[in-house]
């Protein structure tokens, strides 16, 4: 199950975890990325905590906890290859695995088609 | 400022026809970058030519209104060897106040024209404080020109002298810190081989309705990108080159700034400068603080602001400027620190996001500085 944020963030849930990344549109806003600061693994986050850090050339920014839960997994390979958050955002640019704490916060997000409308509106 | 306040320099249309992505910056609209990126926007323009719109910072002539040198009325409040400046040639100087603090940079070229008149060029952000202050502290001895009405372009990289030349052959003429007149497809242009990106290039001020064709001209050469604010600042900061308002304002001295090489050796021993006093003994007794460069061990990135710790926590200074350098591929970092810590390489701690990380005083530039100072014959 895809869903988004209106911070610009993508979560794949499957089995309980959500696989969170940022969406093209925001590693587009972002401009070349040379910088990702990962949680730490068993860290645990309410919604809407900072949660990761991704920096372009230009600005840093925070990524935030799009749900409340426990960091499971990280993906290290930005810690050497942050680029890869701009040439694959919603595959290989994945940030951090977070468990579903509370299920009721999912109805919060917005599916694929919500989210494009979402930002063909701030265009 | 809300956008529709902002001033848009004459080449505005190109920038957004351009794909060029517009912010407020020192009251003008300007594009922070276009397209191609801040990346590649930096790296085309260390190995190629990149163009810069750099009209919304000031240029005026500074004349003289009693018939003696004008560069000798502007020594009394700048510490650079002005007044030998032979025609065509030119110099970085500082604007100080009386507590020998630097209110801005600038560039001043002494002109062909017989009278000694000046070229001036300023920071954006300063413009109307540096002409303000020049016209309270000399008012009488000088008058000011703005050329509100003209463009200025900078065309920076190694490839810069072959486009510009296939225009004008005689611009591969000039050195480093030279400046002329040139007929630029038919239009009369001063043309100065300077910059502020550490490469070898020109600046050229061209009356602002010429401009948008010259710029076009420019750019269908296919070694001609627009370059935009964001790798601006980058190569300006691999290039350890200094940001008005940033690495230095009004309370730091160019001692502190690590800019005295501004500093006239005659106009050292004669001190006839205004906040000679400090400068002196700064000079003499070396300054409680130092710009220095920095490399932080690790890939984050340092930013303006963030504060910096010795190895027991103390918070000893804080960065100026900072981000990530493309060419060198990390993150760069300028700062101040007690000169106690100033020598390279020595280890200080850098305060991003609550984690203290490991980095080093280290030599700028960070990238060689390719300036064509000599002619080749």
């Amino acid at each position: 199950m895809l869903k988004f944020t209106e911070d610009h963030e993508w979560l794949n849930i499957e089995g309980g975890v959500a696989t969170v990344g940022i969406t093209d549109h925001a590693q587009n806003a972002l401009g070349d990325i040379v910088f990702v600061e990962l949680p730490e693994v068993n860290a645990s986050f309410d919604k809407g905590a900072d949660a990761a850090v991704v920096e372009s050339v230009k600005a840093a920014s925070e990524v935030y906890a799009p749900i409340s839960g426990i960091i499971t997994e990280i993906n290290d390979v930005l810690e050497g290859e942050p680029g890869k958050v701009n040439s694959s955002p919603m595959d290989d640019g994945w940030f951090f695995k977070i468990t579903v704490g509370d299920e009721s916060e999912l109805a919060e997000l917005m599916d694929e088609v919500a989210y494009n409308e979402f930002v063909a509106g701030l265009e | 400022m809300t956008d529709e306040n902002l001033l848009k320099t004459p080449l505005y249309d190109l920038h957004t026809n351009a794909g060029g992505k517009m912010v407020p910056f020192a009251g003008y609209a300007m594009p922070v970058q276009y397209p191609l990126g801040i990346m590649k926007e930096h790296l085309h323009c260390r190995e190629k030519a990149g163009l810069f719109d750099v009209s919304h910072m000031g240029q005026c002539y500074i004349r003289s209104t009693d018939g003696s040198d004008p560069a000798k009325a502007l020594e009394k409040l700048m510490p650079g060897a002005l007044e030998i400046l032979k025609p065509g040639k030119m110099r970085l100087t500082l604007l100080l106040n009386e507590e020998g603090g630097i209110e801005d940079d600038l560039m001043i070229t002494r002109t062909f024209e017989a009278d000694g008149t000046l070229y001036v060029v300023v920071n954006a952000a300063c413009k109307d404080k540096d002409y303000g202050i020049l016209e309270a502290k000399l008012g009488s001895q000088i008058a000011i020109e703005r050329l509100d009405g003209h463009a200025l372009l900078a065309l920076q990289g190694p490839k810069a002298e072959a486009v510009l030349a296939s225009l004008a052959p005689e611009i591969a003429d000039l050195i480093f810190m030279e400046s002329t007149m040139v007929t630029l497809e038919g239009t009369v242009c001063r043309v100065s081989r300077c910059g502020y990106t550490g490469e070898d290039g020109y600046e050229i001020s061209i009356p602002e309705e010429e401009a948008p064709a010259f710029a076009e001209r420019l750019l269908r050469h296919a070694d001609v990108e627009w370059i935009g604010l964001g790798a601006r600042d980058s190569l300006r900061l691999e290039a350890g080159l200094c940001l008005s308002g940033h690495d230095f304002n009004n309370k730091i001295s160019p001692v502190e700034a690590n800019l005295t090489f501004v500093l006239g050796k005659a106009r050292r021993e004669a001190g006839d400068f205004i906040g000679s006093e400090r400068i002196l003994r700064e000079l003499a007794n070396g300054a409680d603080k130092k710009l220095v460069g920095i490399l932080p061990s690790g890939r984050a990135p340092a930013r303006e602001g963030v504060e910096i710790a010795d190895n027991d926590g103390n918070i000893i200074g804080v960065v100026t400027s900072g981000g990530f350098g493309p060419t060198l591929g990390g993150p760069v970092a300028m700062g101040y620190v007690p000169s106690d810590f100033s020598a390279d390489g020595t280890q200080i701690n850098l305060l991003v996001r609550g984690k203290s990380l490991p980095a080093k005083v280290a030599k700028t530039p960070f990238v060689e500085q390719r300036y064509k100072r000599k002619k080749i014959s």
